[in-house]
């Protein structure tokens, strides 16, 4: 007789508020116990500062994000400025990425589907340099495209294009026949077919695996600027380890943790708004 | 009360669809090779209903394909209308046990896609659809999603679908198995009414015998595998029809008994089939 009880309660609050109460309580656990490890002097604070000690103090090390202010006497705004920049630059960096591996892969994906010739020519080296790490890339990037953001890119993509392709293949197969069928009853062409059928059927599934890749494109984007591509909050993580500084290593860990977070939460609303039908 | 416009551009007295000794063998070459249809012939006449009863892989499903054009024959030779047919073609309009519907488009959308295939204007389209949607008891469905409709919702949404292409062959693969008894007597209903509409011919598949004498000018029975043709039997009984009048007893027992032989060598082939496997494994 309890379950009547439950969901009134359950009106009480709409679903993102319940969620957003215990994503708080999961974090403050998290947190209350660190800082209870700190309190009780387990935990030593030049190793492992507690959350209100490397987030308090962010002009600190937000002076570090940057060779700039790192050396020079910059004002407050500064410092915030070179934050929102560094974090600015791996985000971009991420979501070009996504958008070229995305748009990329689902071209080739369907190019091969759509040609057998251009199949038979272009799988066996997809299947061959499928398992080649995206580290493995890492130095041909910058090859390639020397500095800046372009290497940075370049190894987000190819992270996604291998798997992202593969799965476009197999989103494509598993349609159900009757989709294509009945298009070419009703008398569409081949491209038709292609553009107007198979590609908006398998978007939401390719979407879903582009969200699950999501934070292998960050991680791949922090590997590339922390062996120097230039900038953004790899090249901090490798600041604060050659310098030893837990409390800038500690900070930039939350601010990716919070990068990732929010993407992923755009992402979700991204596929629940506009791609909101099943495959 | 024929507003198929394709029917009168055949020849005179040829039937919808004409079916000659039409084989189909599944992987013809291979060692996997199936034989699904054998020297089967049959006429459908104009606005004739012709249901398919046969238990199940007995190829009834198989000869769909076939006259939709969607897959091609191994021997023997499927016209409509006296031309041979050679692929798919709107005129031959196949609707699908599972709603083929595309779930990233709204009802009318849906429902007018042929039409935007045909480059038929936005707003025209729109018009025809809406106007298809009613006749077949959705109107004010228009802007819903396909999964936000029941199954017999979307069975109906998808004949609209096919009636938008003007077919004058309206090809049925078991559309009403996966719905519930009472939704399935209604939709027969409604199918009836849409048929007598259309002025089409229906080729209906099912195995259930009670489906079958709802709906049938003719009954073809399918042997088992490989499927060709056992006894055809007419029934010509008004529509509706009750599933209580003495009649259809006897042809029900008649059924039964045509199927029933069939339906074991299916089960002994099957049987059969599973004690090569286990040998094999």
């Amino acid at each position: 007789m309890s379950a009547p009880t439950v969901k009134a309660r359950r009106k009480w609050l709409p679903g993102f508020a319940t969620a957003a109460i215990w994503s708080i309580a999961s974090v403050a656990l998290f947190a209350g116990i660190w800082e209870f490890c700190w309190y009780m002097r387990w935990a030593n604070p030049m190793l492992m500062p507690p959350p209100h000690m490397f987030l308090q103090d962010v002009l600190y090390v937000g002076k570090l994000f940057d060779k700039s202010t790192r050396l020079g006497n910059p004002s407050d705004i500064e410092i915030v400025l070179t934050i929102l920049k560094t974090v600015g630059a791996t985000t971009m960096r991420v979501i070009i990425g996504l958008i070229a591996g995305l748009v990329v892969s689902l071209a080739v994906g369907m190019a091969i589907r759509y040609s057998p010739l251009f199949g038979k020519l272009v799988m066996p080296v997809i299947n061959l340099l499928a398992p080649v790490s995206p580290i493995g890339w890492l130095p041909v990037a910058m090859l390639i495209f020397g500095l800046g953001d372009a290497p940075a890119i370049f190894l987000v993509y190819i992270a996604l294009f291998f798997i992202m392709t593969l799965a476009t293949l197999s989103l494509i197969d598993r349609l159900p026949s009757s989709y294509v069928q009945s298009a070419r009853i009703m008398g569409a062409s081949r491209l038709q077919i292609f553009v107007l059928v198979i590609l908006p059927a398998i978007l939401p599934g390719l979407f879903v695996v582009l969200r699950i890749n999501l934070f292998a494109a960050l991680m791949i984007v922090l590997i590339a600027e922390s062996v120097g591509v230039g900038g953004g909050l790899g090249l901090v993580v490798i600041i604060a380890r050659n310098t030893f500084d837990a409390q800038l290593a500690f900070f930039t860990m939350f601010i990716i943790g919070a990068v990732g977070f929010v993407l992923d939460i755009a992402l979700r609303q991204i596929q629940r708004r506009v791609l909101y039908w099943q495959a | 009360m024929s507003d198929v416009s394709n029917a009168t551009t055949a020849p005179d007295g040829a039937p919808a669809i004409s079916c000659k000794s039409v084989g189909k063998i599944w992987g013809m070459g291979t060692d996997r090779a199936v034989e699904a249809l054998k020297d089967f012939s049959l006429d459908v006449g104009q606005n004739e209903f012709v249901v398919l009863l046969g238990p199940s892989g007995c190829g009834k499903s198989t000869l769909l394909y076939l006259i939709a054009g969607l897959e091609d024959l191994t021997a023997g030779a499927i016209e409509g209308h006296g031309v041979t047919v050679t692929g798919p073609d709107s005129d031959r309009s196949l609707i699908f046990q599972e709603s083929s519907l595309y779930p990233w488009l709204s009802v009318v959308e849906n429902v007018s896609f042929g039409l935007k295939l045909r480059g038929m204007a936005k707003g025209k389209r729109r018009k025809v659809a809406e106007r298809l949607l009613v006749d077949v008891g959705l109107g004010g469905f228009e802007s819903k999603r396909p999964d936000e409709l029941s199954g017999g919702m979307r069975q109906r949404a998808a004949v609209a679908r096919a009636l938008a292409m003007e077919p004058s062959v309206l090809l049925m693969d078991e559309p009403f198995a996966a719905l519930d008894v009472q939704t399935r007597t209604k939709l027969q209903d409604f199918l009836i009414q849409i048929w007598r509409d259309s002025g089409a011919s229906v080729l209906f598949v099912t195995h259930h015998i009670d489906e079958a004498m709802a709906l049938a000018d003719r009954v073809v029975v399918f042997t088992a595998r490989p499927g060709t043709i056992k006894s055809i039997v007419p029934i010509d009984l008004p529509r509706p029809r009750d599933p209580r009048d003495p009649e259809l007893h006897a042809l029900r027992d008649h059924l039964i008994d045509l199927l029933a032989d069939e339906v074991d060598r299916a089960f002994a082939e099957q049987e059969q089939i599973a004690d090569k496997d286990k040998i094999r494994a």
